[in-house]
C-alpha cells in the first residue's frame, strides 16, 4: 500500500512520517511514533482518550486522519509538562487523586486545558460539561471536577 | 465469598496501636506522575520488534454451527504471516478451576476463546491472523471463508429457561437438582442457600410482599480494550505483556490451554486501564502466543471497543422474585429470592458470589435462595464488581421500601430495626464477626442529607449494600536494599495506584522507615510465588497482609544482624522505629543500628536482607454500606436528574482515606450508570445492537450530582490492621437507592432496568390515570 508523506509539528518538534490513507492521527502517533500518552479506548470519537490539539483546536484523534495532519501544529500530553515541571492541571490531578487507572487521564488533562483556555473562571457545571466527552470508568468524576476547578483557580491568580 | 476458605489460611490480629503512615494520606502516590505525563505503559503501548498485528474473525450469528473454515485465501495474501482457527488450539476436556471470583471449566474456555463445534454468540472469534500491518490482517479476514449452518438462538434468561428454547448445549442436564432431570435444559445448574424453615417463617408474617425484577446485562466498561503481546521462542517458552487484574491466573489458563508447562510461560501485567472483574479470564492471550509460534515473530492484539462490548464481560442480566414476610412490628420473619441468572455462551455465572449477599444484611431466621444458571446466545459472562449483587439488592431492597411503607415505619428504621450484626447467623453459613453495618445505618440517619428539603417531583432514595473481602494466594518479597530503602515486589495486581501506595504505607509503617523510602514494584510470573488475582476486594487487604508478613520476616532478619554484631541473642533485640535495639539495659550498652546501617553490613553479617511472604490469607472482612440519593423526574421526558448522593461504609480500616473515598465514588458511579442507562441491546437476529459508548450510555460528568462520602470504621479483628475489602460494596445499592427515590418523587415502582428515559416515562404513563383520580 502507498505511503503518505506528512509533515507535521508535534509538541514543537518538526516530525516528518509515513502513513497508509486510512490510518488516523492516532494510529500514527502511537504506532509510528511511538507517542503512546494518547490512548484508544473507543476508536469512534465517544471516549476523548485520545485527545489531542490540533492547531490549538481539540480533536478526537481517532477522528482524524494521519494526512490531515499536513503541516499542522500537534498537541499531546508529552508535550504538556515543562520539562520536570507539572503543568498546574497535571499538579492537581495528583493532588486531588483524580485518576486511578490512568487510561482516561492524559485525554481529560488536553480536554481540561482546552476548557480553561477557554474559559479560565468556569463554574462546576461548565466544567462538568465541558468535560463531558471524555469517559472516566475509574473515578466517578468527582476529585476530577475538584482538580480543574482548584487549577483554574491557582491558573487565574498566576 | 464462593470459594471456601483454605483451613491452612493465615490470619494475623488486629492490633490497635499509634500509626504514622498506615490512615493518612501520602503526599504522592507512586503512579501518578507517570500516569499525567502519558508515561505509564499499558499493554497496548508495548511493542517488540518485528511484531505483527493480529486480528480476530468473529461470528456475526448468535447461534451457528460452524461446517467448514477455508482460510487458503487469506493465507496466499501478501503480508500475512499466520492463520489459526480451531484445529490449531488442542480440545479440552471438563476441567474446573478459579478464575477471579468465577469458576471455570477449560472445557469451555478453550470454546469461548475460539468456537469449535459451534459459535455460540455474536462476536464469538472464529479465526485469527498475524499480518505485517493492521489494513493486512483486516483485509486477511475478509478472505476467510466460513461456512456457518445458522440456528434457532436465545436472548432472554426467561425464554432460555423455557423446555422448547434452542438448546446451547444438547447434553446439558441441570446440576443440583433431585431428582436429575432426563432432558438436556439451558439450565446449566441449579443453586440453593437456605436458613430455617421458609414456609413456618412466612407463616408467622402478618405481611408478606412478593415482586418481579428484571435487569439487562451491563458491561464493565473499562476504558482501555483488552490488549495482549506475546512472542514464542523456538527454545518452547512464551512470554506475554497483558493487561489483567491477575498475571499468575492467565499464566495458568495459558498453561492448561495450549498445554504448555506452567514453567515455560512468563506473563507480565502492564499498568492496567480498567478491569472491575472482567480482566481475569483470557481471551487474546493464547491466540497471540500460537500465532507467534505459527509466524515465528511477535504478535501484538488489541480488540476494538466493538470486540470488547461483543466478546468480552458482561455481568449477568437477571430475572429475580424476591418475597419477604413481616410482622406488624416490622421483624422480618422469611425471605425467600429466585435468582434466574444469564451465564452466557457456557455455564458458570456469578450466582455462587452473590447468592450469599442476597439477604445478609438483615438477621432473618427464615431464608431460602434459589438460583439457576442459564446458558444463553451472548459472551460469557465474567465477574463485574460484586458480582451479581447489585441486582439482588435492587429487588430486595426496593421491597423493604415497599414493607416499610405498607406498615407505616420509617425507611431506615426498618433496616435498623432487621440490621445484621455481631453474631447474626447467615444464610451462607458463618455467623457474622465484628461488623460496621449498623453504623452506617446511624451516620445516614444523622447525615445533613437527610435534612436537605425535596421539591416538586424530587425524592429520595435509600439502599444497602454487603460484599464479603476474599483472601487466598498471596505472595510478596520485601527486599532491604543497601541504601536503607525498601522494595516491595507483590504480585496481587494494583488495578488502579491505590493498592501499591497502601502496601507501601503499611511496610513503612512496619520497619519504621518513611514512605518515600518503600517502593512497591508490580511482579511478573518468574519473580514471586503464585499469587491469586485482584478479585473480591482482596487487593488491599490481602495483600497488605502479604506486605505486613514479609516486614515482620525481614525485621527478623535484621535483628538477627543485630545479634551478630552486638554478640547477642535474637531474642535480646528488639525492632523500634526503624532501628534495632537492645532489649533491656541488661543486653549490655550499643547503640541502636538503623536500617540503613544493617542493610549496609548485612552480607558480611549473614547475607542480604529479604522478607517473604507466601500464604493463603483469610479471615477477610465483610463490608457493609449505606447510601442516600435524592433525584428529580421529569415528568415530561422520564428523565432522572440526581441532585445529590452520599455514600456510608465500614472500610475497617481506611489506609489511604482519600483513595478509598474515591473508591466509593467511582463504584457508586458504575452503579447509577447500571441504573439509568447501561444495558445491552440485541437485535431479533440476536446480534448486539448496541457494541459502543454513543449507543452503551456510561455516565459523563455532567450525568452526576456532587457525592458525599464518610468512613465508617470497625476493625476487622483478622487482620493486622483491621482492613476489609471496600472497592465493590459501593456498586451494590445505586440500583436499589435509584429506584426508591423515584418511587418517593413520582409514585412509581420500577422494577425493570434500566430506569432510563423511556422506561420511566412509560411507567409515568402507565400510572398517570391513577395518579389523576388522587
Amino acid at each position: 500500500m502507498k505511503k503518505h508523506h506528512v509533515s507535521t509539528t508535534i509538541n514543537g518538534d518538526e516530525v516528518d512520517f509515513l502513513c497508509e490513507t486510512s490510518e488516523t492521527l492516532l494510529d500514527v502517533l502511537r504506532d509510528h511514533l511511538h507517542l503512546t500518552g494518547a490512548k484508544e479506548g473507543c476508536g469512534t470519537g465517544d471516549c476523548g482518550a485520545c485527545s489531542v490539539t490540533l492547531d490549538g483546536v481539540l480533536v478526537c484523534s481517532c477522528l482524524v486522519l494521519g494526512v490531515e495532519a499536513e503541516g499542522k501544529e500537534i498537541e499531546t500530553i508529552e508535550g504538556m509538562a515543562d520539562g520536570d515541571e507539572l503543568h498546574p492541571l497535571q499538579r492537581k490531578f495528583v493532588e486531588h487523586i483524580a485518576l486511578q487507572c490512568g487510561i482516561c487521564t492524559p485525554g481529560l488533562l488536553i480536554s481540561a486545558r482546552s476548557l480553561l483556555e477557554k474559559n479560565p473562571n468556569p463554574t462546576e457545571e461548565e466544567v462538568r460539561f465541558g468535560l463531558a466527552g471524555n469517559l472516566c470508568r475509574c473515578t466517578g468524576y468527582q476529585n476530577i471536577i475538584e482538580a480543574v476547578m482548584d487549577a483554574a483557580q491557582e491558573m487565574r491568580g498566576a | 465469598m464462593g470459594m471456601k476458605p483454605s483451613p491452612f489460611g493465615t490470619q494475623i490480629p488486629y492490633e490497635e496501636k499509634e500509626l504514622k503512615v498506615v490512615g493518612s494520606n501520602p503526599e504522592a502516590r507512586p503512579d501518578a506522575v507517570d500516569k499525567v505525563t502519558g508515561k505509564a505503559r499499558y499493554a497496548a503501548d508495548i511493542n517488540l520488534p518485528g511484531q505483527l498485528t493480529g486480528k480476530v474473525l468473529r461470528s456475526p450469528h448468535a447461534h451457528a454451527r460452524i461446517k467448514s473454515i477455508d482460510a487458503s485465501e487469506a493465507e496466499k495474501l501478501k503480508g500475512v504471516k499466520a492463520v489459526i482457527c480451531r484445529d490449531d488450539l488442542p480440545d479440552m476436556p471438563v476441567m474446573h478451576a478459579a478464575a477471579g471470583e468465577i469458576m471455570v471449566n477449560f472445557r469451555d474456555v478453550t470454546r469461548t476463546i475460539m468456537a469449535r463445534e459451534k459459535a455460540l454468540f455474536d462476536g464469538h472469534p472464529v479465526a485469527a491472523v498475524a499480518a505485517t500491518s493492521e489494513s493486512i490482517a483486516k483485509a486477511a479476514l475478509k478472505l476467510i471463508k466460513v461456512e456457518y449452518e445458522v440456528l434457532p438462538h436465545v436472548i432472554d434468561v426467561v425464554d432460555a429457561m423455557k423446555p422448547d428454547a434452542p438448546l446451547l448445549h444438547e447434553d446439558q442436564i441441570t446440576k443440583g437438582v433431585e431428582p436429575t432431570p432426563e432432558k438436556p435444559s439451558n439450565i446449566a445448574a441449579q443453586m440453593v442457600s437456605k436458613l430455617g424453615d421458609i414456609e413456618e417463617g412466612f407463616e408467622q408474617a402478618d405481611l408478606v410482599v412478593e415482586r418481579e425484577f428484571n435487569t439487562k446485562a451491563a458491561h464493565q466498561g473499562y476504558i482501555e480494550p483488552h490488549a495482549s503481546l506475546a512472542i514464542y521462542t523456538e527454545g518452547g517458552n512464551a512470554e506475554v505483556w497483558t493487561s489483567t487484574q491477575g498475571h499468575f491466573l492467565i499464566r495458568a489458563q495459558i498453561a492448561e490451554i495450549l498445554k504448555m508447562d506452567v514453567s515455560r510461560v512468563k506473563v507480565t501485567p502492564a499498568e492496567l486501564g480498567g478491569g472491575f472483574g472482567g480482566k481475569n479470564m483470557i481471551y487474546l492471550e493464547p491466540l497471540a502466543i500460537v500465532l507467534s509460534k505459527k509466524s515465528g515473530r511477535p504478535v501484538k492484539m488489541v480488540m476494538t471497543r466493538d470486540e470488547v462490548f461483543r466478546a468480552s464481560g458482561p455481568t449477568s442480566g437477571t430475572n429475580i422474585i424476591i418475597k419477604i414476610g413481616i410482622t406488624k412490628g416490622g421483624k422480618i420473619t422469611a425471605a425467600q429470592a429466585i435468582l434466574n441468572y444469564q451465564s452466557g455462551c457456557f455455564p458458570g455465572s456469578s450466582l455462587p458470589l452473590c447468592t450469599p449477599t442476597a439477604f445478609t444484611r438483615y438477621d432473618i431466621a427464615n431464608v431460602l435462595v434459589i438460583g439457576n444458571d442459564v446458558t444463553c446466545n451472548r459472551p460469557k459472562v465474567t465477574a463485574y464488581r460484586s458480582p451479581g449483587a447489585p441486582m439482588i439488592a435492587f429487588g430486595v431492597e426496593t421491597v423493604m421500601d415497599e414493607i416499610a411503607e405498607e406498615l407505616n415505619i420509617d425507611r431506615l428504621e426498618i433496616r435498623l430495626m432487621n440490621a445484621a450484626k455481631e453474631g447474626t447467623q447467615t444464610h451462607f453459613g458463618p455467623k457474622l464477626g465484628p461488623i460496621g453495618f449498623i453504623e452506617t445505618l446511624e451516620a445516614a440517619k444523622a447525615h445533613n442529607h437527610m435534612k436537605e428539603k425535596l421539591g416538586p417531583n424530587q425524592g429520595r432514595g435509600i439502599a444497602t449494600g454487603f460484599w464479603n473481602t476474599l483472601g487466598m494466594e498471596t505472595s510478596a518479597t520485601l527486599n532491604v536494599n543497601q541504601d536503607g530503602t525498601a522494595s516491595l515486589i507483590y504480585g496481587t495486581v494494583d488495578v488502579a495506584g491505590g493498592m501499591r501506595t497502601a502496601y507501601s504505607q503499611i511496610v513503612a509503617e512496619e520497619l519504621g522507615i518513611p514512605f518515600k523510602k518503600v517502593r512497591a514494584i508490580q511482579s511478573d510470573t518468574s519473580s514471586l510465588g503464585f499469587n491469586f488475582t485482584t478479585a473480591g476486594s482482596r487487593g488491599t487487604a490481602a495483600g497488605g497482609m502479604a506486605a505486613v508478613k514479609a516486614s515482620r520476616d525481614a525485621i527478623t532478619r535484621m535483628c538477627e544482624v543485630a545479634a551478630r554484631i552486638w554478640e547477642v541473642e535474637l531474642d535480646q533485640v528488639v525492632w523500634e522505629d526503624g532501628h534495632a535495639r537492645p532489649a533491656s539495659s541488661n543486653v549490655g550498652e550499643f547503640e541502636p543500628l538503623s536500617l540503613a546501617e544493617i542493610a549496609m553490613k548485612a552480607g558480611f553479617y549473614g547475607g542480604t536482607i529479604a522478607g517473604h511472604a507466601e500464604i493463603n490469607v483469610t479471615g477477610g472482612g465483610p463490608g457493609f454500606g449505606t447510601h442516600l440519593v435524592d433525584v428529580e423526574v421529569d415528568r415530561e421526558t422520564g428523565a432522572v436528574k440526581l441532585l445529590r448522593y452520599t455514600i456510608i461504609q465500614d472500610a475497617g480500616k481506611a489506609v489511604f482515606p482519600e483513595y478509598v473515598k474515591a473508591q466509593f465514588h467511582g463504584a457508586a458511579v458504575q452503579g447509577i450508570g447500571l441504573a439509568l442507562n447501561e444495558e445491552y441491546i440485541y437485535d431479533e437476529n440476536g446480534v448486539m445492537a448496541n457494541p459502543g459508548f454513543l449507543d452503551y450510555r456510561m455516565p459523563v460528568a455532567s450525568d452526576i450530582p456532587v457525592i458525599d462520602t464518610q468512613i465508617v470504621e470497625v476493625p476487622n479483628p483478622n487482620h493486622p490492621y483491621g482492613i476489609r475489602g471496600v472497592g465493590e460494596v459501593p456498586i451494590i445499592p445505586p440500583l436499589a437507592a435509584i429506584s426508591n427515590a423515584i418511587y418517593d418523587a413520582v409514585g412509581i415502582r420500577m422494577r425493570d432496568h434500566p430506569m432510563s428515559p423511556p422506561k420511566v416515562l412509560a411507567a409515568l404513563d402507565e400510572a398517570a390515570p391513577a395518579t389523576a383520580a388522587e
